[in-house]
């Protein structure tokens, strides 16, 4: 269903020096249903799947089949856990344990939050958290602000992609700091993938034109009226942002240039 | 006869022997895998469960997969 599908051949996404055929990478909650879910991952192809961990229902023993763990193993798209609700490094790191183990995936998206409302990463402590998972073999991409320096920080102490914020999660406001975000893409030589706060595929499209290298995605397509259509809609907003990049965009000017040739207008006579 | 012990697993309450080890805890709640465990917040791996002793007030949590964004 993918209206553009042309793909520029050797531009694939790098991360830790593997390669992804796509630089959407999807979340899975929020969907109306397991099904839907399963379609929009299925019609958009997304490099990766965020996945979480929460506490057992131990009321349901082994009663209750983990049907999301089932429908991963079918869907057989590269998962990224997070490590949502974490407050503190300690429980950052304790959680990325778990979930190497659980999911059987070095990969790792590390949210340390600081601020229940906005949800604002803890920038503060969100370096030394990347810097330990780092030590302990885990291949952290971390949820950020756009702060250039915190950025710089994260890429010292061996974060090989960062994935700034362009809003709030949940939000669906857009890049609600452009500049901020087109400084980070000038400064710093990493991937970066635009992480939270998209709602339409003209964000995405717009971040991608800046020459961001990916976007994380998840509300935006599980709360659409038809999260399926969304999901391929994203899928080729990706692909065009991308393809508008590499292909330069022209310079912008305040004056009206025709794009007609003047030369030979007829009724032309100078006054 | 050595005093139980409480612990709270996910929250809730739950009496074992003196001696119960974390892989005795998993067995007493009949868990299957997936699912990921930590105690007093630092991180069991599985194959450490059977000699992992449980002391009284520890806190286990036990995670499992979901979905995320």
């Amino acid at each position: 269903m993918n209206m553009y599908s042309e793909k520029t051949p050797g531009d694939a996404l790098v991360l830790y020096g593997q390669t992804f055929a796509s630089r959407l990478l999807l979340g899975t909650s929020r969907y109306p249903s397991p099904g839907v879910l399963q379609a929009a991952v299925k019609l958009a192809q997304p490099a990766m799947l965020t996945a979480s961990l929460r506490r057992q229902n131990l009321q349901a023993g082994d009663a209750v089949p983990n049907t999301f763990w089932a429908m991963l193993a079918e869907l057989n798209v590269p998962v990224l856990p997070n490590t949502a609700g974490c407050h503190s490094v300690q429980e950052v790191i304790t959680t990325a344990h778990m979930a190497r183990e659980v999911f059987g995936t070095p990969w790792l998206k590390l949210e340390l939050i600081g601020d229940d409302y906005t949800l604002q990463p803890d920038t503060l402590n969100l370096v030394d958290a990347a810097s330990r998972l780092i030590k302990d073999g885990f291949q952290v991409l971390p949820y950020c602000t756009e702060d250039l320096v915190l950025c710089q920080r994260l890429v010292d102490v061996g974060c090989q992609a960062i994935m700034p914020w362009a809003a709030p999660i949940g939000t669906g406001k857009g890049p609600l700091n452009p500049y901020a975000l087109r400084t980070l893409r000038e400064r710093l030589d990493v991937p970066m993938l635009v992480d939270a706060g998209l709602g339409l595929p003209s964000h995405a499209c717009q971040v991608m034109e800046w020459g961001f290298d990916g976007v994380l995605l998840n509300t935006a397509v599980a709360l659409a009226q038809d999260p399926v259509r969304m999901a391929g809609a994203f899928a080729n907003a990706v692909q065009a942002g991308r393809a508008a990049f590499l292909s330069g965009v022209m310079p912008e000017h305040n004056s009206a240039q025709p794009s007609t040739p003047v030369l030979g207008t007829p009724f032309w006579h100078q006054v | 006869m050595t005093t139980p012990i409480k612990v709270l697993i996910n929250g809730d309450t739950f009496e074992l022997a003196a001696s119960a080890t974390l892989a005795d805890a998993v067995a007493l709640l009949q868990l299957k895998p997936p699912f990921a465990a930590a105690i007093n917040l630092q991180f069991i791996p599985n194959t450490a469960y059977h000699h992992t002793l449980l002391h009284d007030a520890d806190q286990i949590d036990l995670i499992a997969p979901v979905t995320g964004g």
